[in-house]
């Protein structure tokens, strides 16, 4: 692989992380002011702001090695739908508190296993990123794991809601794990071990999340059906509002600042 | 994808004021929001320094504060380690016991060790 094309897949497969947690970050935000209690207000907002962080420091280095000058803010604000390379999970609308809750619990379990793998990438910057981050979705993991065990060993309500939100979510975890093969060179980062397989992802994020959901009283879904794309930019229906909402301030009133 | 019922639609759907009203016992693992018990927290700033008392908060059970804890009390780096203690196991003084509490100690100046010397090579003192 050139140094050209290489610096090109690294920015590609930055991208996709990034946008993972600039996505979820926006959608928790939705629940500014509106959580349960005021203490599970501040908890939400501290992960999303976790995440935002997460995303600064992977389209940053996108856009580095992009070698285009492309900023974290013109990567985040300037892009259209098509250009995320996000997976749908972290897209799907917060629902209730508990399908919120499952889906931090699928996605922070598998950030977990891919922080852990990257800690190790050969790529000096992602290692450094991830081995922080990783500390980070440690607490997003155990915070959700929390929930999710009182919620589904909870009442019949809290119970009835959180196999709803694991039935909603579960589908789209398939998408987590597929192979990069369809970019042969992010496949190539693998090899290089710049990137980390997410097929091997799959059983440690099974057993956790099987442990979790054991425990919270809820059964492992054994859907088929799933729904993919959103690594090659195709996105879910609720997608667009998201980005619409996050973008427009920036795309009225170019470089505003307060 | 499908659409879930959205916290603002769930607030109008108002729970029944009570498992009595409701006619059924609730063998909840959680007590309802709004019983949620009052936790005192206590952070210690760094090793060495001992946990100080750095407010309140509602939680449904230990766990739960101590994470509640952590996310309103600790962001800013402010500690180490984590007490938390139910408010309602913490026995006070009152105000009426002031008096008897805490004036006697005021004329017992014997009780402050300044009565002796401190050797200049004792240092840390």
């Amino acid at each position: 692989m050139s140094q050209r094309v290489l610096d090109g897949t690294v920015a590609r497969y930055c991208l996709a992380l990034g946008d993972d947690a600039l996505v979820l970050s926006q959608r928790l935000c939705q629940w500014a002011a509106d959580a349960p209690a005021i203490e599970e207000d501040v908890a939400l907002m501290n992960i999303a702001l976790d995440l935002i962080g997460q995303a600064r420091s992977f389209l940053s280095y996108a856009g580095v090695r992009e070698g285009c000058g492309r900023t974290e803010d013109d990567l985040a604000y300037l892009r259209d739908e098509r250009d995320f390379r996000n997976v749908q999970l972290v897209e799907l609308a917060n629902g209730d508190f508990a399908t919120t809750m499952t889906r931090q619990l699928l996605f922070s379990a598998y950030q977990y296993e891919l922080y852990e793998g990257l800690s190790r990438s050969s790529d000096e910057e992602i290692a450094a990123v991830a081995a922080k981050a990783f500390k980070e979705v440690s607490y997003h993991r155990d915070h959700a794991a929390t929930w999710v065990v009182r919620l589904g060993d909870g009442t019949d309500e809290s119970h009835g809601r959180t196999v709803a939100g694991i039935h909603a979510a579960w589908p789209y975890t398939a998408e987590l794990f597929e192979p990069l093969d369809f970019d042969a060179a992010l496949v190539g980062l693998v090899e290089a071990r710049i990137a980390v397989d997410p097929a091997s992802l799959h059983e440690p994020w099974l057993g956790y999340v099987t442990s979790v959901l054991t425990k919270a009283t809820v059964e492992v879904p054994s859907t088929t059906w799933a729904p993919a794309g959103g690594r090659r930019g195709l996105h879910t229906e609720g997608f667009g509002y998201l980005l619409a909402e996050m973008q427009h301030l920036h795309r009225s009133f170019p470089g505003a600042t307060w | 994808m499908p659409c879930r019922r959205g916290p603002r639609q769930r607030k109008i759907r108002q729970m029944p004021t009570s498992p009595e009203a409701a006619g059924a016992s609730v063998p909840s693992a959680l007590p309802a929001r709004r019983d949620w018990p009052l936790w005192e927290v206590f952070v210690r700033p760094r090793r060495g320094l001992s946990h100080t008392h750095s407010g309140s908060l509602h939680a449904p059970d230990a766990e739960l504060a101590l994470r509640n804890a952590r996310d309103l009390y600790t962001r800013r780096q402010e500690g180490v380690s984590i007490w938390v203690v139910r408010s309602s196991d913490i026995t006070a003084s009152t105000a009426d016991e002031k008096d008897s509490f805490f004036d006697p100690a005021a004329d017992k100046v014997y009780r402050h060790p300044t009565f002796y010397e401190i050797p200049d090579e004792v240092e840390h003192l």
